[in-house]
């Protein structure tokens, strides 16, 4: 590897709030979307003409769509809640990651085009004009921004940034100033059907390896189907646990899962990602057009249920926004939704996540572990944002938190939690989170993952935690890529099906 | 004359702008499914985590106990004060606004302390030194200001109440009497009516804000329900 250009934050014997250190992440940018990017996915291929209008004009429309975007821009009152909140603001000291300030390079704006006194006391209320200096600094600043959430738990007016930074995506997108890493992966969702540009050939022979592979292994003809009419369940996942490290230890976890309790199952090669970077750019449009991928292709298949595996923000997708987006949910009664739920079994969430099913069936008792088999593990776990703050699992609310936990409890015997503070709700983002897991914007990933390292520095030195389970494709990737930078063993990241795939019993409980 | 058409005006301003502005907040549909998790899954459930934030300022106290402190003082503080001042209003005056009097007088000093905290935040804390913008600051010195006076007038050169009740029920009958010349009253007088000018154009809109925000006033129900915004049906029919 080689020598970062930057200086990777060092653990704080008492952590504390930083100091502030204005601008000094005022270098940090994303490539700009190139101008096939851009227009591969409808949107203007560079800065149009008149942007400062069209970007105003733009915002004024997402104020009248988006209740959240109105009121957060109205009711913050600066009080300070948020402004140690956020990893990237811990990592980094620089004062424009602190919620508040990162939301003001909206707000300032706002009150300059939307409100009395933006209008008529500019300086007083600090208003600015939409000028290319405020258009650098927001491409610089809300691509800082994860969308975690974790600062929207403590704001007494529950104002979340992720919707402030969405929406000026959502804006900048719109003039023709978007961001290659993401701009490109919707390119490729559009296009071939998943995140990584992988085509249906490509897939049924990563497929037919892992049989294989699983085979040599075990012993035993675990199936990893493609495309199957009729199968009961259509497994969504990132696309990732397609070939990416630590991520396909946990698809063929989920493979050996419906072997185990006998249930078919297949992916598609159509709807192969679970992924929805329309998210990130809180581009609604965008977001359903994903989305309708996985509608079209169980209506195709006639899939009884839909699951979803281990993704954080697909999750969020999936579980809040799925009904709305595509009629995949339960008790619809609008002929969209009758449509396609008069299909799926009734009996069951739809969509469930892959963490839900597995734990049923645990209950069921239709599935059985050697628990030893993971004895070498000892194991923490890393809540992911989205599935934290933005989502649910079974009935209760915290479900999210438990049912993983109780999850990896079935299936291996020591495991740790991390620091109260850093867990559950107040869970810190892996440091890639929502659109930045690029490497033109590495260092920030560093240093954003710093909050996360320290908690884990803990529990291993306190614990000898060797194994941190995760339930996100992101956060898989890049703590494979940060956690070096730590002095920790870039292999300690997992999933937590990847827990379950050691330790489950295969083929012989008839 | 002046105060009484002052005071006409910021009433017209207060209640018109704030009216027209929670209108806006309620008329602009929320498409998504946004709380912020673990979120009630019932509308029972919802209506206390609405009411735990209005009446404890919940999230706060788990994001920063001082600014929680000093922010939930000011405000118990305000409303008892407000309260208090009913008496100005009504005749004859109701049991339970005479029996708050003493707590709404010590309720005056202890709104007073609370807003010179949060004041002393903004100078002290380095972060929020930082996020402070002018206005947040003359907003703190007119409440504070609001404050003094009226425990100035209270505790050290009292002013003519009688003829105080007297000019806000003509106001209110429109029968106009004149306000008592006293140099504290006018300066509390015309803050107060300036505070209500500015309220629906300022961030004081909080106060209507946390009532209206998606991520604490929405039930986590999404599997259940689905929620269609009419501009999103609009998208749906092309």
């Amino acid at each position: 590897m080689a020598a970062p250009e930057f200086k990777v934050p060092e653990f704080r014997e008492f952590p504390s709030v930083p100091a502030l250190v204005p601008g000094s992440m005022a270098h940090s940018k994303p490539y700009v979307a190139s101008e096939k990017v851009q227009e591969g996915i409808g949107l203007p291929g560079q800065l149009v003409d008149n942007w400062e209008a069209k970007a105003i004009e733009k915002f004024g429309e997402l104020l009248g769509k988006y209740r959240s975007l109105r009121v957060f821009m109205d009711s913050c009152v600066h009080c300070g809640a948020c402004t140690d909140k956020c990893h990237y603001f811990i990592g980094t000291g620089d004062p424009k990651n602190m919620p508040v300030a990162r939301q003001e390079l909206m707000r300032s704006v706002y009150r300059r085009y939307f409100t009395l006194p933006g209008k008529l006391f500019p300086k007083l209320v600090g208003a600015r004009d939409m000028t290319r200096e405020v258009l650098d600094e927001w491409f610089s600043y809300f691509w800082q921004c994860s969308e975690c959430r974790r600062c929207s738990v403590f704001c007494p007016y529950g104002i979340d940034t992720a919707e402030v930074t969405m929406a000026a995506r959502h804006i900048m997108d719109s003039i023709g100033h978007g961001q290659k890493y993401s701009n490109e992966i919707l390119g490729k969702v559009h296009k071939i059907g998943n995140n990584l540009g992988l085509p249906g050939p490509a897939l049924e022979n990563t497929l037919e390896g892992l049989e294989e592979d699983v085979k040599d292994d075990t012993g035993v003809d675990v199936k990893y189907p493609l495309d199957v009419q009729g199968a009961e369940v259509l497994l969504v996942t990132p696309s990732a646990d397609f070939f990416a490290e630590p991520h396909i230890e946990s698809l063929i976890g989920y493979g050996k899962v419906f072997h185990a309790a006998g249930i078919s199952w297949t992916l598609s090669s159509y709807a192969s990602e679970a992924g929805n970077f329309g998210l990130f750019n809180g581009d609604y449009a965008m977001m359903r057009k994903v989305a309708m991928r996985i509608r079209e292709q169980a209506l195709e298949l006639g899939v009884k249920r839909i699951v979803v595996g281990e993704c954080g923000h697909a999750w969020r997708v999936a579980y809040a926004f799925w009904n709305t987006l595509t009629g995949i949910g339960n008790n619809g009664t609008d002929p969209f939704s009758v449509e396609l739920q008069k299909q799926l079994d009734p009996r069951y969430k739809e969509p469930s996540h892959i963490c839900e099913f597995t734990w049923d069936l645990i209950q069921q008792g239709r599935l059985k572990f050697d628990k030893e088999a993971n004895d070498s593990r000892i194991i923490t776990f890393h809540d992911s944002c989205n599935v934290a703050r933005a989502s649910r699992m079974g009935d209760r609310p915290g479900g999210q938190f438990d049912i993983p936990r109780s999850i990896i409890k079935a299936v291996a015997n020591k495991y740790v939690d991390m620091a109260p503070d850093t867990v559950r709700e107040k869970t810190f983002c892996c440091g890639g989170g929502g659109g930045v897991l690029t490497d033109d914007l590495l260092e920030l990933r560093v240093k954003g993952a710093f909050p996360r390292m320290e908690a884990l520095k803990q529990v291993q030195e306190q614990h000898g935690v060797n194994f941190m389970a995760t339930i996100c494709a992101i956060c898989k990737a890049q703590f494979s890529k940060v956690l070096p930078y730590y002095g920790f063993n870039m292999r300690m990241v997992g999933g937590v099906h990847q827990l379950v795939s050691t330790a489950i019993r295969l083929g012989d409980e008839q | 004359m002046f105060f009484a058409i002052l005071f006409y005006f910021a009433f017209v301003v207060f209640v018109g702008g704030l009216g027209y502005r929670i209108y806006e907040f309620a008329r602009t549909p929320a498409p998504l499914s946004i709380p912020t998790t673990p979120a009630p899954t019932t509308g029972g459930r919802v209506f206390f985590r609405v009411a735990r934030e209005v009446v404890f300022f919940e999230s706060l106290f788990k994001g920063n106990l001082w600014i929680w402190l000093f922010g939930w003082l000011f405000h118990v503080g305000l409303l008892l004060v407000a309260l208090r001042h009913l008496r100005y209003f009504i005749e004859p005056v109701w049991g339970w606004v005479v029996f708050i009097q003493p707590f709404g007088t010590y309720a005056g000093f202890i709104m007073v302390a609370g807003l010179a905290g949060l004041w002393a935040r903004r100078f002290l804390v380095e972060r929020i030194r930082y996020i402070s913008t002018p206005s947040d600051h003359l907003m703190l010195a007119m409440l504070l200001a609001i404050g003094l006076t009226g425990l100035g007038m209270k505790f050290v050169m009292h002013t003519d109440i009688v003829g105080v009740k007297a000019f806000f029920k003509g106001l209110m009958s429109f029968d106009l009497q004149p306000l008592p010349a006293h140099p504290a009253l006018f300066v509390h007088l015309l803050l107060v009516a300036l505070l209500m000018i500015i309220f629906p154009f300022s961030k004081l809109l909080h106060a209507p804000g946390v009532f209206f925000s998606p991520t604490r006033n929405q039930t986590d129900n999404p599997r259940e329900v689905r929620r269609l915004a009419p501009w999103v049906a609009q998208i749906e029919k092309n």
